[in-house]
């Protein structure tokens, strides 16, 4: 057929008919920061799109290879990002149903002979038709003890990523340099995975913006001294060993909850005011030990 | 609407000096009551004699179906008649119908015994109905409270385990009444049996009036249809019935027939409405007692509730007998040549089927009603339906239904069991669309055309039967029925 | 003869296509679906040999099909049924079950009929499959 036969392929056409943009856009939206993250799922979405209007005109036969890897530190995204993807591949049509399974190596593993097969063969037939996240996955590959289950589920997961490709989209997730020496190892697993995206940590200024979105959603807001505080809570918390971005700034921010709580509850007997129950002032937050610690280095 | 002409009268010695008082005066309308959760409501569809006032006509329902008598009596004192009066609480126009008012009636408690559809019905349509300043009286839906549900025993086998016991999901089942009426005699009776029974349908089923006649004694069926029916078991693999009929002129006579049937080993026995409701509980019970799957024909219903203005709605024969008791009742095809319109049919199944039923004016159910775990009544489409309206079957009636094509089995051109096939081929490709999600309003005759293809028999049913309908108005529509809004 | 239980036994033997079609409108339902197989198929036999728990939270048909086939492969010449179970108030109970294998041939049900009081006969329906031992029961 030639080009003069062939009716106009429109990208902009399927592009609207996937209702992929509506997902695309509400990630940029809904999660603050991760720009690396956004460009990589847009395009990774693009790809996508070209590769079925490729399939209408009969170029490309095998399924493009959709399996990857989500590197980062706690708290940066990967499961909220992984649940977005799982959406933006069914809108696409390349997954059935859109669903997204969260597993660690403790769901596909056993702890005896014989048990880890069927264990992850169950979990496997609830992904079936959407996306499969495990979590930590270098945690399945532990060289050092022979009687180890883990390899087991290795190799179903390695058959299952090369022969249902149609069925089931793998994503694993966790640390970056450990998620590098498990591929390392494994190099059958690191050939199915196509895409790698990292989770960089967030800059201050994101944290702040999430905390922002955090207070807006618990229904609280923060005074003007308080959100001098916070930023620098932030600054100086980010340091700190065990910091993992967002779900710290959550945890802060309930410990400042219990807090303006106390406060308000030892001043009950003054006037109270809806105003108040809302605002979390400059000393809830400043109470923390994050605080302390940095007076007694000094 | 509603304000009393006059206001009841409390003071005591005024109320109850001799005379003659109007109802509402007596205390039987009372607009500010509340039903308490334990009261029996009753809705009335009253058409009050010219000039009678309907809120005294209401209150006088509520009187007659109670304590009250034409004059005052002092004898009421000796009771708390306070608690044992009706009170009618709430009247209003039935819309689009001059002259007609809904009525609604509490009874306290107290005023049935436990577990006696006897007792109940006596109490509320034993007296009132031929009182002479009503042109015509409908009890038109009832609300049992659950402190009375519970006192009932319900169906003795249910949807689910009736469904278990012949081992038969996600379809309705099949049957089909012997034809003719009348005038076989028991071997050739088991041969129609047989025939369908080996041709698909799960069921085949006596006649209301089938029970011991010169043409045929009831032990000959018996032997006959069993013998037929493990036949075709055999000859299929799968479990078959037919409801023997044991309805007879005594008690004593029905138990012996119940028990020949029992001892035969058969799965189901049939009843008659006719037998009256005593019966129909005692018949239940013997049923529970013995495994027998109960099916009950509403024989005689249509003299009372067919006519919208005057009698009792099916809905609450409906209700009565599943109180009662049964298993499987007739509750209308809508397609077929029974009188019944969509909505009010969707709402006897309703009624029969669900767990709860919610308020539902366009379906005619006034009251929300809780079945506190009674049983699901097996409801039975019979009268003039045929394969070609399968689609339309199945989409009005849902599948946990009895479909039952006397004529559309036996009178089939190729053959008794030809039509059983046709009609059971009919269903299941109709089931299997319906699964996949295709649109079987639209597309049913052609999936019906599809099926038709690899069976002879199903091709020869639509071609003889597929133009036939039963279009008449209907004579008892619901009352509220939504109006589609402009675009 | 052709064994007529299920739902659909009536019509020809469904494709894969046409189970997983059923499957997908169980998963869709909510229904847990499990596969069963037997060689001794009497209408009063209602337990049937499991293959595996009833599937609970799936959400696509390919994993049920996948079970399918293995019981398919396993056993070829017995009764395979895909039933479906609906564990919300008032049911309780299978909602749907239908057959996707059958022995290559199908010997069939005797009656048998044993005379009893009067003209009384008391009827049993008896599998022929079942003359062998388990195991031997459906060789072509």
């Amino acid at each position: 057929m030639n080009a003069a036969e062939a009716p106009p392929l429109d990208l902009e056409q399927l592009y609207r008919d996937s209702n992929v943009r509506e997902a695309i856009d509400a990630l940029d939206r809904e999660l603050v920061g991760l720009a690396p993250v956004k460009t990589r799922v847009r395009e990774i979405a693009a790809l996508l799109l070209v590769e079925k209007l490729r399939r209408t005109v009969g170029l490309a036969a095998a399924s493009p290879p959709l399996h990857m890897s989500f590197t980062g530190n706690p708290g940066t995204g990967k499961t909220t990002v992984a649940m977005r993807m799982a959406a933006i591949l069914h809108r696409l049509g390349y997954v059935r149903k859109g669903h997204l399974v969260a597993v660690t190596r403790d769901d596909l593993v056993g702890q005896y002979i014989g048990h880890t097969a069927p264990k992850t063969k169950e979990v496997l037939k609830r992904a079936i038709g959407g996306v499969l996240f495990i979590d930590e996955a270098y945690y399945l590959f532990r060289p050092e003890n022979e009687r180890d289950y883990g390899q087991e589920a290795i190799e179903i997961l390695l058959q299952v990523m090369e022969n249902q490709r149609d069925d089931l989209v793998v994503i694993l997730a966790g640390y970056k340099d450990r998620m590098e020496r498990f591929f390392a190892s494994n190099p059958g697993m690191a050939s199915r995975v196509a895409h790698h995206i990292d989770f960089p940590d967030y800059t201050p200024e994101e944290l702040f913006a999430i905390a922002g979105l955090m207070l807006e959603q618990m229904q609280y807001r923060l005074s003007d001294p308080a959100a001098q505080a916070l930023r620098e809570y932030i600054a100086l918390r980010r340091t700190q060993p065990h910091f993992a971005n967002a779900r710290s700034i959550r945890n802060a921010l309930d410990r400042a909850r219990l807090r303006q709580a106390n406060r308000l509850f030892e001043g009950r007997s003054g006037s109270l005011s809806r105003e108040m129950l809302a605002t979390i002032e400059a000393g809830d937050i400043r109470a923390s030990r994050v605080f302390g610690m940095m007076k007694e280095k000094a | 609407m509603g304000e009393p002409g006059v206001g009841a009268i409390t003071e005591a010695k005024r109320r109850y000096a001799a005379g003659v008082l109007r109802y509402a005066q007596m205390g039987y309308w009372d607009p500010d009551y509340v039903p308490s959760d334990t009261d029996v409501l009753a809705l009335f569809r009253i058409t009050p004699q010219d000039g009678v006032d309907p809120v005294e006509a209401a209150a006088a329902v509520a009187g007659e179906s109670s304590t009250a008598t034409w004059t005052v009596v002092w004898t009421d004192r000796l009771t708390a008649c306070d608690r044992y009066r009706a009170k009618a609480y709430r009247v209003e126009p039935v819309p689009g119908s001059l002259g007609q008012y809904f009525a609604y009636i509490a009874y306290d408690l107290d005023l049935f015994e436990p577990g006696s559809i006897a007792n109940l019905t006596a109490s509320i349509i034993g007296n009132v109905f031929g009182f002479k300043p009503l042109k015509a009286l409908r009890l038109e839906d009832m609300r049992i409270p659950v402190a009375y549900v519970k006192t009932f025993d319900g169906p003795p086998t249910g949807i689910v385990v009736e469904r278990e016991r012949l081992d038969k999901f996600g379809r309705p089942l099949l049957g089909a009444t012997v034809k003719p009426k009348l005038g076989l005699s028991g071997k050739n009776y088991g041969r129609v049996v047989y025939e369908a029974l080996k041709g698909g349908l799960d069921f085949t089923k006596d006649d209301e009036n089938i029970n011991s006649q010169p043409f045929m004694h009831w032990r000959d069926r018996f032997l006959y249809c069993m013998e037929a029916v493990n036949r075709a078991q055999a000859a299929t693999g799968e479990v078959k019935g037919h409801y023997l009929n044991v309805t007879a002129g005594t008690m004593e006579a029905m138990y012996e027939r119940a028990e020949l049937a029992r001892e035969l080993g058969s799965a189901i026995v049939m009843i008659d409405l006719v037998i009256g409701y005593t019966a129909i509980q005692s018949m239940s019970k013997w049923a529970r007692r013995n495994d027998m799957i109960l099916h009950l024909h509403r024989a005689g219903h249509s003299t009372y509730t067919r006519q919208k203005a005057h009698g009792v709605s099916f809905r609450v024969i409906a209700k009565w007998m599943r109180l009662a008791g049964v298993d499987h009742i007739h509750a209308g095809t809508v397609v077929g040549k029974l009188e019944g319109d969509p909505n009010s049919v969707q709402g006897y199944y309703n009624v029969l089927r669900e767990t709860h039923n919610p308020v539902d004016l366009q379906r005619g159910v006034f009251f929300e009603q809780d079945w506190a775990g009674l049983a699901k009544v097996m409801p039975v489409a019979s009268g003039g339906i045929h394969a070609g309206q399968m689609h339309q079957l199945l989409g009005y009636l849902g599948e946990d239904v009895v479909l039952q094509f006397g004529g559309g089995t036996i009178g089939h051109p190729m053959g008794i069991a030809a039509g059983a096939t046709a009609n059971r081929v009919a269903l299941e490709a109709m089931v299997l669309a319906r699964n996949e999600g295709r649109d079987i309003w639209n597309e049913g005759p052609q999936i019906l055309a599809d099926a038709a293809r690899g069976c002879a028999p199903l091709k020869a049913a639509l071609d003889v039967w597929g133009e036939v309908t039963f279009n008449y108005a209907s004579t008892d529509t619901p009352d509220f029925v939504p109006t589609p809004t402009a675009a | 003869m052709r064994l007529t239980q299920g739902t659909f036994s009536f019509l020809p033997d469904l494709t894969d296509a046409q189970i997983r079609a059923q499957i997908e409108y169980c998963l869709q339902n909510g229904w847990a679906v499990s596969v069963e197989h037997t060689d001794d198929a009497h209408p009063r036999n209602v337990y049937w040999e499991m293959h595996g728990n009833p599937m609970f939270d799936l959400r696509d048909a390919a994993g049920v099909m996948a079970e399918v086939e293995a019981c398919r492969k396993t056993f070829p010449d017995h009764y395979v049924k895909v039933n479906a179970f609906d564990a919300t108030h008032g049911w309780e109970s299978l909602r749907l079950s239908f057959i996707v294998n059958r022995p290559r041939h199908e010997p069939g049900f005797g009656l048998v009929r044993e005379e009893a009081d009067g003209r009384n006969i008391r009827y049993t329906t008896r599998a022929y499959a079942t003359d062998s031992p388990e195991g031997e029961r459906y060789r072509v």
